[in-house]
């Protein structure tokens, strides 16, 4: 036997478990092998924390440091820095919030906008969580959701009506972000069973439909409603813009949902629908219990991906004269008292759409991690 | 329902059908994919409780044979006869003819997204419409009889390869078929797992149950078939018992083939 190097011999079959040599785990292991592990990557790291060092405490000093959070004008916000245009004037944006969450909804009417969105966070949380208790009782009520909102927000039958147009800012990104989203998922998975199945004219349609709303940007076909629907319409027909919009963007999602769940379809073996036929399920519910769960799993990404896609796609509105978020910041930034604090508005608006989009991602991981069955 | 006698081994009394009625009826059957004509004049009758093994190399038609009597596969020419039903476009026949046939995989094709319980109890439960209570309870009972009652809440990820093709043995059997078709089951099992696969079969070939099995492992054929078919390149080439035909080969192919499977 030759000379061990281990400070100890064990006879096989004794070796007790150790613990592993200090600096290959915890905090210092991790930095060790992620950040300094080559010379490369040595350079790499420290190139990165100058970088960030440059970056970011300026950049905190300028948002929330010194910024002035209160102010009547733009010469009164510089003047309270100590050089103007120092830092942040987030008083703009304060003093215009109303314009920013509710666009130009009338005053009186904006309980109904409230109402709307406490509504809409009950409505999202059993769809959402599955953990609650009675979650099986609020699904009429997510049916409803729809119905409930669009008479609270438009009016009528008894509530003063209120113009579409003047829905805007926050609130119509998310109302066309939320109708989006909801619609668009289940026409997309029937457009996508649809494009593989065994009907030939079914099928056809299916990829015609497919090819056609993703071969065309989204602006155009938001031009093509807001102008030129009309002519494709009976005469006398008055279709609200807010509702063009809404199928348009509900359809344009709904094509692009199909593929990401038609390549989620493609990745289930064939084993599995063969295993589905010979226990005797017929179609619908093999695509119900055993398909589609494992095809819309494998989706997530792509779905989630196609979502955030979407919500940020809403902007696009302002072309055909709808006050998304950057819209009414656009027009506050008209404003003479308050010209020339661009940055802020962006940054706001940015902030909006990020913290939104930020939260669809996170959640995805979430719902990634819980229907893991270590497969 | 298996009862013991008094010998202790189990029998399945009131079999679930009579003995010289057909349980499997295969007529000049031919099937083609594409140009490729891969299965050439079949005629093969299977009794109720009666156990077959079909061998052959690979390529000769016999999973695809299996596959066409729950139509998992569509065959062009001849007739298939399951239980009295004819094997037709006509998708109620169909549908009858898969719920009284249970399939077991090469590769098990297990849900992976279900436990092993709710594997067993989907079928039940949405097809027959029985109640999640009873099913789950007859569920249990054919994973302990399948020795694996401990796993029922496991995922198939989680499992072994063995107790994966055992819990699609116990899936297959909640459905309480009448004719069980087994699809190279052991093929993909390591060695150590084999064994207790073919034991669950031996199992369940002693309670009664009509199977067809195409497989490798000749000591289950020695032991378990009332008739071994040799195929190959889309024919039956012979058929015979288990001793006349590992004793006896007919063919000048089957010789080859015995030849080669049997002295490694």
């Amino acid at each position: 036997m030759t000379e061990s190097s281990t400070p100890q011999d064990y006879v096989p079959g004794t070796h007790p478990d150790l613990p592993p040599p200090v600096g290959t785990t915890g905090a210092i292991g991790w930095a060790r092998k992620n950040l300094f592990s080559s010379p490369l990557n040595i350079a790499l790291t420290l190139i990165s924390v100058y970088i960030l060092i440059s970056i970011i405490p300026p950049l905190v000093d300028w948002a929330l440091v010194k910024s002035v959070w209160t102010a009547e004008n733009r010469v009164e916000c510089w003047g309270k820095m100590e050089e103007p245009e120092g830092a942040a004037c987030w008083a703009f944006v304060k003093s215009r919030l109303q314009l920013f969450i509710y666009g130009f909804y009338p005053q009186a009417e904006r309980w109904r906008a409230q109402l709307s969105f406490v509504l809409l966070i009950f409505a999202i949380l059993p769809v959402l969580y599955d953990k609650l208790p009675g979650r099986k009782h609020w699904f009429w009520y997510v049916v409803a959701f729809p119905f409930i909102a669009g008479w609270l927000l438009v009016g009528g039958f008894g509530l003063t009506p209120v113009d579409t147009d003047q829905i805007g800012g926050i609130m119509l990104a998310l109302v066309i972000g939320v109708t989006g989203i909801s619609f668009s998922l289940p026409i997309g998975i029937a457009l996508a069973l649809g494009r593989q199945s065994n009907m030939p004219v079914l099928r056809l349609l299916c990829v015609l439909f497919i090819e056609f709303m993703r071969g065309i940007p989204l602006i155009a076909f938001l031009f093509v409603a807001s102008t030129m629907l009309n002519y494709f319409m009976p005469p006398g027909t008055a279709f609200d813009l807010l509702m063009r919009v809404l199928i348009v963007v509900t359809l344009f999602a709904a094509a692009y949902i199909a593929e990401v769940v038609r390549g989620g379809l493609q990745g289930l073996s064939t084993g599995q629908h063969e295993a589905a036929d010979a226990l005797g399920l017929n179609y619908w519910k093999a695509q119900r219990l055993i398909i589609l769960p494992q095809a819309l799993k494998i989706s997530i990404p792509g779905i989630v991906n196609t979502f955030i896609g979407l919500f940020k796609d809403t902007t696009l509105v302002l072309i055909i004269g709808m006050f998304d978020p950057l819209g009414v910041g656009r027009a506050a930034l008209a404003d003479a008292e308050w010209a020339g604090l661009a940055r802020e508005v962006y940054l706001f608006v940015a902030m909006f759409f990020f913290i939104c989009c930020f939260s669809m991602s996170r959640y995805s991981l979430y719902l990634e991690r819980k229907l893991h069955t270590g497969h | 329902m298996a009862t013991k006698n008094q010998t202790g081994s189990r029998r399945k009394v009131a079999s679930a059908m009579d003995s010289s009625e057909m349980a499997i009826s295969i007529t000049d059957m031919h099937k083609w994919f594409g140009e490729f004509h891969v299965l050439k004049n079949i005629n093969l009758k299977v009794r109720g409780g009666e156990r077959i093994v079909i061998c052959g190399p690979s390529g000769s038609g016999k999973s695809t044979l299996i596959r066409c009597i729950n139509r998992l596969e569509e065959h062009q020419q001849g007739s298939i006869v399951v239980d009295g039903t004819e094997l037709t476009h006509d998708l109620k026949n169909i549908e009858k003819i898969r719920s009284e046939v249970g399939m077991v995989f090469q590769h098990f094709n297990l849900f992976p997204h279900l436990t092993a319980l709710e594997n067993c109890t989907l079928a039940p439960i949405w097809v027959r419409r029985i109640p999640k209570a009873e099913a789950d309870e007859a569920a249990m009972k054919y994973l302990e009889r399948v020795r694996i009652p401990e796993q029922a809440h496991k995922y198939p990820g989680q499992l072994s390869g063995g107790q994966q093709q055992r819990v699609a043995i116990a899936r297959s059997l909640c459905m309480n078929p009448r004719i069980m078709l087994f699809d190279e089951p052991t093929s993909a099992l390591d060695p150590e797992m084999i064994k207790e696969v073919l034991e669950v079969m031996v199992e369940l070939a002693e309670s009664g149950m009509t199977m067809l099995c195409v497989t490798h492992e000749m000591g289950f054929a020695t032991n378990v078939a009332h008739r071994v078919i040799f195929m190959d390149f889309g024919e039956i080439i012979e058929q015979n018992t288990p001793h006349e035909f590992f004793n006896n080969p007919q063919h000048d192919r089957t010789k080859l083939f015995l030849s080669q499977i049997l002295h490694h």
